[in-house]
């Protein structure tokens, strides 16, 4: 029986950004399987060059429309560390509450809008508006709280306005607080709803082995700073990430790769689950087995079930945070910064994975190099090589183009690359 | 369709994204509370983002971003030549967005930076007006849903759309935020269009000017006003300049 297969995808829908998909199967046979990035080059790291300190976070954020909370941490944290700033505690809670709020709006966005029409066969969420409107008002209700949360915390959920060097600018009103507290518990119910509906998806039974790197928590589910962990056993200090990313420039490309211990790695809810699973809240880790999430899970759809993990994780965290800031409402949440020169790395993870940052300053305050590393960037490579491996298992008689194309895209998605912010 | 009596048909969308952070697409996924409704009066023809189906039979298209490549611009001409009405969506679109910031830099120089012997094709930034006629600006970093909202609501009912003349000063009278200059810092507030709502100061930021410059700005008292405070000519550039939606200030 002759196996011959053809896909090719230009400008992959529902994800974040542009990128090509190309397989071509002959008498069973993988010939070519690639994943290009083809996106416009922005030049984040050469704007940078000039810039004042107050002024990185604030253009570093626009890299990413999903994850510009994300970004504008991981840039606070470098210049803080250049200038050797600590924020005060009810700044480290107001920044991760922020965060928080991102992850959930964002891996809400995935798993409604972006991956779960595929396992409804469904081109996209929106006939479900007329077919399945309590499903929209889930997503509706999840993702709206998300999108509060950064409100609330960080000024504005894109391009957040409140979070500055040296701290936050403003604790939020108690009331604006509590009305979060009320929302989030309500929404555990709205989260159990959507697992009910996740656990009718069929996902893909399919491993290719792979590293996973990810911030390594010591005793919280790490999401702001800390050290450098894999699934490989290599372990380094934050500074350090160049000797865990190691980039370098592909051909046809406007993303880089990365490598570490194997010719690719991984990174996101998955890489995080992988490495931290065991610091995980009691609902989210039943969740996990409930849904047969085991670390080390080499299943990249999987991601879809470990992003739901961490929004379970995520809420009742969000709760306690919510908790500690009202019990010291008064407390300060700005220190002042003096500039000098220096250099410092942020390491932050964003939704979708360890985002870095890298910035060295002169005496006055202004940037003189910049370096970014983000994480689609670091599974972009992951990605590349996935697809042979998923072709080959596919490539079997019976399979029609169309659905190796909906596999292989499916693939991709599970991801939920950030294809704009990989190429900044 | 009709609402309070009123005929009207469902207006036949596209969302096309160009150099950017594809962040006022996501606006257009945002504000939940009224989302289904938003979405209902909107015909989605093609948006890639969101979906899978792409159709090129669109009256409205909508786009994000700026214009830095080739590909970009034949892009741009292909969607001008098959919509009825071009938008341009955010700052990026309207006035280059901070993409723009790139073109004060030598680009060979910066291509070597990045991606060191492997240069990668780019152009000088430029906005959407700058390569096609552009029916509609509504500007912002991100846009404000809120706005896109209204404006829906008067394209639907026929009615001409005006923006707001005033400066986002106002907006912060209305909300009660104290004066930025109060706290020490900088803001473009007194010279920026309003229409926002001020999140920016209400935050505790100053107006960066995302949204360009308000119809009855005074320049020449805004000047004096920064130089007496005490910014320098460095700091009112920076912030002058972020967006590209005001001229370059020598």
């Amino acid at each position: 029986m002759k196996i011959d297969l053809n896909v090719d995808v230009h400008h992959l829908t529902r994800v974040e950004g542009h990128g090509n998909i190309r397989i071509v199967i002959k008498d069973g046979e993988v010939k070519e399987a690639r994943w290009d990035v083809v996106e416009t080059p922005r030049f984040f790291e050469v704007m940078l060059k000039g810039k004042h300190y107050s002024t990185a976070g604030i253009l570093t954020a626009r890299i990413c429309g999903i994850c510009s909370i994300g970004h504008c941490l991981a840039s606070l944290r470098a210049t803080e560390d250049a200038m050797g700033v600590i924020i005060p505690e009810a700044a480290a809670r107001l920044r991760l509450l922020a965060k928080h709020g991102e992850t959930l709006q964002s891996h809400w966005l995935h798993l409604f809008f972006l991956a779960a029409p595929d396992f409804l066969g469904l081109p996209s969420a929106l006939p479900l508006l007329e077919t399945n409107p309590e499903v929209v008002h889930l997503a509706q209700q999840l993702k709206g709280l998300g999108n509060r949360i950064c409100d609330v915390a960080a000024g504005r959920a894109t391009h957040p306005v409140s979070l500055q060097v040296g701290g936050v600018a403003r604790m939020p009103a108690r009331e604006r607080l509590l009305a979060l507290r009320d929302d989030l518990q309500r929404s555990l119910e709205y989260i159990g709803k959507t697992a009910d509906l996740l656990r009718t998806f069929r996902i893909p039974v399919f491993e290719r082995e792979t590293e996973f790197v990810a911030l390594k928590g010591e005793t919280e589910y790490p999401w702001i700073g800390g050290r450098l962990v894999s699934t490989d056993g290599v372990e380094r200090a934050e500074n350090a990430y160049r000797e865990m990313t190691n980039e370098y420039v592909v051909k046809d490309n406007t993303t880089k790769w990365c490598r570490l211990s194997r010719p690719s790695f991984a990174v996101g809810a998955l890489a995080r689950y992988n490495n931290n699973h065991r610091l995980l809240h009691p609902d989210a880790a039943r969740a996990a087995a409930d849904f047969g999430l085991v670390s080390v899970c080499h299943n990249p759809f999987m991601n879809n079930v470990a992003q739901l993990v961490e929004c379970i994780h995520v809420t009742h965290d969000s709760i306690r945070l919510i908790d500690e800031l009202v019990a010291d409402e008064k407390a300060p949440t700005m220190v002042d910064v003096t500039p000098r020169a220096g250099e410092g790395v942020g390491a932050v993870e964003v939704p979708r994975g360890i985002l870095y940052h890298h910035y060295e300053y002169d005496e006055n305050g202004y940037v003189v190099r910049a370096n970014c590393v983000i994480p689609t960037t670091q599974n972009n490579a992951n990605i590349h090589l996935d697809l042979p491996a998923l072709a080959k298992q596919f490539a079997v008689e019976g399979m029609t183009d169309e659905q190796l194309t909906l596999l292989c895209s499916m693939l991709v998605r599970s991801y939920d690359p950030c294809i704009s912010c990989s190429v900044h | 369709m009709s609402y309070l009596g009123i005929e009207f048909s469902e207006l036949r969308i596209a969302v096309f994204d160009f150099t950017g952070c594809e962040g006022c697409e996501l606006q257009l996924a945002n504000k939940e509370d009224t989302l289904a409704d938003f979405l209902r009066v909107l015909k989605i023809i093609n948006f890639r983002e969101v979906s899978s189906v792409g159709g090129s039979d669109y009256d409205i298209a909508l786009i994000e971003g700026a214009i830095s490549r080739s590909d970009e611009v034949e892009r741009i001409r292909t969607i001008r030549a098959r919509a009825k009405v071009l938008v341009a969506l955010g700052s990026c679109a309207c006035f280059g967005g901070v993409n723009k910031l790139k073109n004060a830099y030598d680009l060979a120089e910066a291509n070597r930076e990045v991606y060191g012997d492997d240069p990668k094709e780019t152009l000088p930034v430029r906005p959407i007006r700058d390569l096609v006629t552009v029916d509609l600006e509504i500007p912002g970093c991100p846009v404000s849903k809120a706005e896109v909202e209204h404006i829906v609501q008067h394209v639907i009912l026929g009615i001409p759309y005006q923006f707001p003349v005033y400066p986002v000063c106002l907006e912060c009278k209305q909300r009660y935020t104290v004066c930025r200059f109060e706290h020490g810092q900088i803001c473009l507030g007194p010279i920026t269009r309003g229409g926002c709502d001020a999140p920016c100061p209400a935050g505790g930021l100053g107006c960066w000017g995302c949204r360009g410059p308000a119809a009855d700005a005074n320049f020449e008292e805004f000047f004096s006003l920064v130089k007496a405070r005490g910014f320098s000519d460095r700091e009112v550039s920076e912030r002058m300049n972020f967006f590209g939606a005001f001229e370059v200030r020598k």
